[in-house]
């Protein structure tokens, strides 16, 4: 069992660690907007406010296993050791970026670090893990499969019909739900019948007589042991799993999608700008995942001040570096544009 | 050595002789290897063979994620209708994912379908949808007509690295023909002359190829010589061997089961228009369905389909058109 008391001091300042270089990554891409205007073309999806659900997810996984996520996908490859320049330069369109700038935001791939690719299209990515993890059954290759996606993909087809497959074959996959509440500008209790029945989303797994369970997306070392029991149900050959890891996003759904040359930018969160709920946003952000596991760390003395000051300038330190070594990588050539069309 | 079998048959020893060379192909789709007689799963075992749910975006899906990270899946679909059911995971997914990586992934997978089932299957199961797939970049496009051809890019479909919509014809089935055994691959983009004329080239694709077959062989007795072109591989589309028959003969007619607007007769006489233009010594034809959906009552099918008549009256009209020019 993977029991979160168990973890050692050095795991826990890892976790710590990932979810701050996410945090901060994406506070460089919002910044970009307002720095830097025009760097970043097209959609941007950020992950703030999932620290907890994707670094607690993460922290369970072995080595060779895969994470297959939707396009909300900056935070994922960074605990998965894919350099930050790279995922950088390829959100700002560049050379160095990490699909050469052929992907962007929504798209990003590392292959070569256990992440093959994102879907832009709500919950067909959900089909894409489904199939990785029958590729790990028929090569038996022991890998598990991590699955992410959001509460709207659970109104989708390819959600219903991944989820039976997946149950039918036993397949090593764990779909974490990351109920953000909020799909695009719809609040989950506008969509969703669970949610309307007062009733936890993560009830859907029982339409597939599979375990489905909810827990805090705010509380990381809840996310990590509820994942771990996924996980390990996967690993023994008993099939998938569906865990629901409830939070906040904590920015808007994406930047405004604006006709150039209007600069495009995040406006407030949805709850204000749409619901205006000034009160519902101030409630959750004072739930920062972040805050909570910093102020966790701090009570039980494993996370100093002091070392949670280096951290921070540690971290702030790699992402600018991200964004100067990004601004300075040369554009693509055109002409390569008709690369990798075909294998 | 080669064989006589039937259409079906040489699809299934491809898939067979595939699955036997290469343990990365693996082949499931529903109603399919439902009981231990069947002969894939009793070659290849469950692991490999599988029956699925009727859930074709999760079918197509999960097929492109298997591909994505090492095996190569033939997903059989029966009808190309029922792709449309998970047109995203065909059009949007399978042929974008190695692009948008930037060519850090590959998608080897084959999507395996019939069409154009003109038996009286009525308005939703007997279209021919080829032209939704034609231009996709990233996507390939095999149309065979005869049982080598079903065999030859069938295995080239299941050994090529991208994905791969193989369309095959309902009302070939059970034609027979002379099948080479053993390893045959008919490569994509190369399309072959069924038939060697002087004065009109034909193109056709699928059952068209026979019936033009047919009708060539009545407007022989006419004294016209019409050459058949079959493109085989609608994606990619092999332009130089139809622009070099059309410079031979001077003339085209293009058949097409699929209705007119936006058909692969009228891309190819696009390409013809600006690659062949001065070759022409008549206008182009085009022998296409109407624009209507399949009706179910026979008469009414009949008269919405191209047919051997059909053909035989666009090849004279073109023939005499030179001959009043000249």
């Amino acid at each position: 069992m993977m029991k979160a008391e168990a973890l050692s001091s050095e795991r826990l300042i890892w976790m710590y660690t990932q979810m701050l270089r996410i945090r901060e990554f994406e506070e460089r891409v919002k910044r970009t907007f307002a720095e830097h205007p025009g760097v970043i073309r097209g959609h941007t999806h950020l992950g703030d406010g999932a620290e907890g659900a994707i670094v607690g997810a993460l922290a369970t996984r072995a080595e060779n296993d895969l994470v297959m996520p939707s396009y909300r996908c900056h935070g994922y490859p960074l605990v998965l050791g894919t350099p930050a320049r790279n995922l950088m330069a390829e959100i700002y369109s560049r050379r160095d970026g990490v699909c050469g700038g052929f992907g962007g935001s929504m798209h990003l791939a590392d292959p070569a670090r256990h992440f093959p690719g994102t879907s832009g299209i709500i919950a067909q990515s959900i089909a894409h893990a489904t199939g990785a993890g029958l590729t790990a059954q028929v090569k038996k290759t022991g890998q598990v499969v991590y699955c992410f996606f959001g509460d709207g993909s659970t109104k989708q087809g390819a959600f219903f019909e991944s989820l039976n497959l997946a149950a039918i074959w036993k397949l090593p996959v764990v779909y974490v739900l990351e109920n953000n509440q909020y799909q695009a500008y719809t609040h989950v209790s506008l969509e969703d019948a669970n949610e309307m029945a007062g009733d936890p989303l993560s009830q859907k797994a029982q339409a597939f007589s599979i375990p489905g369970e909810t827990v805090d997306g705010t509380e990381i070392l809840e996310v990590f042991e509820a994942v771990g029991r996924a996980a390990e149900r996967a690993r023994a050959g008993k099939g998938p799993s569906l865990v629901e890891a409830k939070f906040y996003r904590l920015s808007a759904h994406g930047n405004a999608i604006t006709v150039p040359p209007v600069p495009t930018q995040f406006p407030e969160h949805e709850a204000v700008e749409v619901y205006g709920n000034k009160a519902e946003y101030a409630e959750w952000k004072s739930k920062d995942p972040i805050v909570k596991f910093r102020t966790r760390l701090a009570g039980n003395r494993r996370l100093t001040d002091a070392a949670a000051k280096q951290i921070e300038d540690r971290v702030a330190t790699e992402m600018e570096d991200a964004v100067q070594f990004s601004l300075a990588s040369p554009l693509p050539r055109p002409e390569d544009a008709v690369k990798h069309v075909y294998a | 050595m080669a064989r006589e079998m039937m259409f079906a048959e040489a699809m299934a020893a491809a898939i067979m002789e595939e699955m036997q060379r290469d343990p990365d192909v693996i082949f499931y789709g529903q109603n399919m290897a439902m009981t231990e007689r069947d002969p894939f799963l009793k070659r290849f075992g469950k692991d490999r063979v599988r029956i699925t749910p009727i859930s074709e975006t999760a079918e197509i899906g999960a097929g492109v994620g298997a591909a994505m990270t090492g095996l190569r899946p033939i997903i059989e679909l029966y009808m190309n209708e029922f792709m449309l059911v998970a047109f995203d995971q065909v059009i949007n997914e399978a042929p974008r994912l190695r692009y948008m990586s930037g060519g850090q992934v590959k998608v080897p997978l084959v999507l395996k379908a019939g069409f154009g089932f003109a038996a009286g299957w009525a308005g939703q199961h007997s279209n021919c949808l080829y032209h939704t797939m034609m231009g996709i970049p990233g996507l390939k496009l095999a149309v065979p007509s005869t049982p080598a051809d079903a065999k030859g890019l069938l295995t080239a479909a299941i050994r090529d690295d991208n994905p791969v919509v193989y369309l095959h014809h309902y009302m070939l089935m059970l034609d027979k023909g002379e099948v080479p055994e053993g390893d045959f691959v008919v490569p994509f983009g190369v399309a072959d002359i069924k038939r060697v004329g002087s004065d009109v080239t034909i193109v056709a694709t699928a059952w068209m190829v026979k019936k033009s077959l047919a009708a060539a062989a009545e407007l022989a007795k006419e004294g016209i010589s019409a050459e058949v072109v079959d493109p085989r591989t609608l994606a990619p589309l092999d332009v130089k061997t139809i622009v070099t028959s059309v410079k031979k003969t001077g003339r085209l007619v293009l058949v097409d089961q699929a209705p007119r607007q936006s058909s692969a007769a009228a891309v190819i006489a696009g390409e013809v228009a600006e690659h062949g233009f001065e070759y022409l010594k008549a206008p182009v034809r085009m022998v296409t369905a109407l624009d209507t959906p399949i009706p179910y009552s026979e008469p009414l099918e009949r008269y919405v389909l191209p047919d051997e008549e059909k053909i035989m009256r666009a090849v004279r009209s073109v023939v005499a058109k030179q001959s009043v020019g000249a």
